[in-house]
């Protein structure tokens, strides 16, 4: 469908990542500095200008695989350490995040306001740092130039684009329903009140014309729904208020522990698909992740001296308990790399991954720091 | 007006794609048939008219000779022509059409796309260019003709043999200038009426034509860059659902707006007409199904549109919805991440 959609799911979940993030590490009360290296660190390579120019090419989604194995690389760029089960709730959370502003911006050109939230949250995140800061600038500069020139049905395929990649996605994730925006069976709840989108008029008229064109009737119906007019729009320019609130973040400090998540409802009539399709599309999928690694500005490696963990639960226990627990329709399949015969079939492919294993030692076994990326990565 | 019936479980939930629901009638058979795109599955039930009795079967988007590829399918929908009925799938490679039951594939279209960027090291940016590439927008008109959307606007007119396999593409109808959303031809089976196939696409343009060994542009009805979703042709009315939530009334020929209506608060999904009564069913992101009742009557040069009937589909952005008989006594609605096709009857 749309070939524009990569860099607002990216953006956006990239967003969603570091407002999570930012509350665990101060949750967890790591020291300012540290807390500030991680997420510059993040930052950085989010919007490495290699990484960004791949990104902004026309293309296709990545499967939800190869995008999760993304991610992890992304959390894992700097010194803090997730687990698997960390990293999963992670996932989960700005995953479920992401598909309900989609699915609830009023309009679907209100997509790029709801990454402008995320961009500006993110700016904010660097401030004091200059050049991670004209990273960022230029970033706005690509969006504003992708996407203002769209049409509303250009953004409304992108949506549905968007819509297909999360379908069928239903997980119970706490803030939500303890916000009544989620109902117990995962699915988001559609509010019939409040403003129209932009551009839209109060349903309840029928106008008619005569054949010459003029009116000849007003008649009001009666609506369900109870809307009002619609309010301003929103700026999309570099900097200026975004009107809509979709996209800020949602993890203040009053709500330091409301990271707390339920599996898929037990009774839920379906459950969500691992793609178990035969999988023709592995090679192209390890040319795309070749193509985005090779953009990504990796950390050295980093000695466990000055490397922490991050934990998404309230006590390691929680955190092992919901390992274990965890339904396999949820499990994420992370594509599983095999070097050697990999190099033989990817000349661009090896060349990476030979970039990898100059930095740190390759290992069959993947190890439990889960500091060396080719051990990260087969593990996983 | 209408009461909730038993839904119809599907194999796998819809997914939000304009007019995401086909019906089809097999009186003689007293079934009907439903079909819901799922990314790239296309649901199939046939369900008989006791409720008693449910087949499913699942269509894949196999791109003729290609092995199973993730191609996400844009449309499905059954085209009744007087000597055969197909079932037209649009995809993002092309164009597959089966017989009525999905049973055989009769004939495949490839569209003529760039090849993807897969290759790591290929110029993307010169190779591929930004558009997305689609066919959406389906339409069976007069005795021969299916007529199928494509995203550059361009509109493919293939000529049916009444059966066989041997279907040729007769001609391309280059009007739009914007993606094409959907199509319909005249529905009320009127031999009088001059127009027989309208068009719309992204930038909300009409496009009002008459069938032929060579298609004529009767009237091209200019947008107002809101994007037309869904379209509908009865007795010379054009009926459009837009993404402000509006339905407009147009006399297909003279292009003039005949009603305006404020109907939805979220973008429109889904227009449908029964033809036999005139009634209207629209379909939007708000949850809402709202049934109207159109009267046309061309002698009096009258067109008046009314209110009947809402229903919210709780929680639901619906993408589907259509009648199941001439008559609308009832109507079928689907919604995204739903895996169930809900019914209505008139009670």
């Amino acid at each position: 469908m749309s070939s524009k959609t990569l860099p607002l799911l990216f953006i956006n979940l990239g967003g969603e990542m570091l407002y999570i993030l930012d509350q665990r590490l101060r949750a967890q009360n790591i020291p300012s500095d540290k807390a500030r290296k991680v997420m510059n660190d993040i930052i950085t390579t989010m919007f490495n200008k290699k990484f960004l120019e791949e990104l902004f090419k026309p293309q296709e989604l990545y499967s939800k695989r190869a995008l999760r194995t993304v991610f992890d690389r992304l959390a894992h760029a700097s010194i803090m350490r997730l687990n698997q089960a960390s990293m999963d709730k992670l996932y989960d959370l700005m995953t479920m995040a992401f598909k309900y502003q989609v699915l609830l911006c009023p309009r679907p050109k209100d997509m790029l306001l709801v990454t402008f939230n995320h961009m500006d949250a993110i700016r904010d995140f660097v401030r004091d740092s200059p050049s991670i800061l004209n990273q960022v600038d230029e970033t706005y500069r690509q969006l504003i130039e992708m996407y203002t020139p769209l049409s509303g049905g250009e953004f409304q395929l992108i949506r549905q684009t968007l819509l297909i990649f999360f379908q069928d996605m239903h997980i119970r994730v706490s803030i939500f329903l303890k916000d009544k925006v989620q109902n117990s069976n995962g699915r988001f709840v559609l509010p019939t009140s409040g403003p129209v989108p932009y551009g839209t008029q109060i349903p309840g008229l029928i106008r008619t014309f005569s054949c010459t064109g003029e009116e000849v009737n007003r008649v009001q119906f009666r609506s369900a729904g109870n809307y009002t007019a619609a309010l301003r729009e929103g700026s999309f320019e570099m900097h200026g208020d975004r009107v809509i609130k979709l996209g800020t973040n949602m993890y203040g400090v009053s709500r330091a522990v409301e990271t707390h998540m339920s599996g898929t409802s037990r009774n839920s009539s379906q459950h969500t698909k691992v793609n178990t399709a035969p999988n023709p599309l592995a090679k192209k999928e390890l040319n795309l992740l070749a193509q985005l690694m090779g953009g990504l500005d990796m950390q050295k490696p980093v000695g466990s001296d000055t490397s922490f963990r991050v934990n998404l639960f309230a006590t390691d226990e929680e955190e092992e308990e919901a390992l274990m627990s965890r339904p396999a329709e949820l499990s994420y399949e992370v594509i599983n790399i095999q070097a050697a015969k990999d190099q033989q079939t990817n000349a661009e492919l090896a060349r990476i991954m030979g970039e990898f294993a100059d930095e740190g030692e390759p290992s069959a076994t993947p190890s439990s720091k889960g500091d060396e990326l080719l051990a990260m990565m087969d593990g996983l | 007006m209408y009461h909730k019936e038993k839904s119809i479980q599907i194999k796998s939930s819809a997914s939000a794609l304009y007019n995401n629901l086909s019906v089809l009638r097999i009186a003689p058979r007293c079934l009907t048939y439903f079909t819901v795109v799922h990314a790239n599955v296309v649901n199939m039930v046939s369900a008989s008219w006791d409720g008693l009795n449910f087949s499913h079967r699942q269509l894949q988007s196999k791109e003729g000779s290609i092995a199973a590829s993730s191609s996400l399918i844009m449309q499905a929908s059954w085209c009744v022509l007087p000597s055969r009925e197909l079932l037209v799938l649009t995809s993002q490679k092309g164009i597959q059409m089966y017989e009525s039951d999905g049973s055989i594939m009769v004939y495949w279209h490839a569209l003529d796309t760039p090849e993807t960027p897969t290759v790591v090291g290929v110029n993307i940016s010169s190779a591929h260019p930004a558009q997305a590439v689609f066919a959406r927008g389906i339409a069976a008109v007069q005795e021969n003709f299916i007529c199928v959307g494509v995203s550059t606007g361009f509109i493919l007119v293939f000529d049916i043999p009444s059966k066989g396999s041997n279907i040729m593409l007769s001609e391309v109808l280059e009007e739009h200038r914007e993606s094409i959303t959907d199509m319909a031809s005249e529905c009320s089976g009127s031999l009088e009426s001059v127009a027989d196939l309208v068009t719309a696409d992204d930038s909300g343009a009409l496009c009002v034509w008459k069938s032929g060994e060579d298609f004529q542009l009767l009237n091209k009805i200019p947008g107002f860059e809101v994007c037309c979703s869904s379209v509908k042709l009865w007795k010379g009315t054009v009926a459009a659902g837009y993404g402000s939530g509006q339905i407009r009334i147009y006399e297909a020929v003279t292009g003039i707006v005949r009603a305006e209506v404020n109907a939805h608060a979220r973008w429109i999904y889904s227009l449908d007409i029964a033809p036999f009564s005139g009634l209207l069913l629209s379909a939007a992101e708000d949850s809402l199904v709202q049934v109207w009742h159109l009267t046309v009557i061309p002698e009096a040069n009258s067109v008046e549109i009314q209110h009947l009937y809402s229903e919210c589909v709780t929680d639901t952005q619906i993408c589907g919805a259509k009648f199941c008989d001439g008559e609308g006594h009832a109507f079928a609605v689907t919604g995204y991440d739903l895996s169930e096709i809900i019914r209505y009857t008139q009670e």
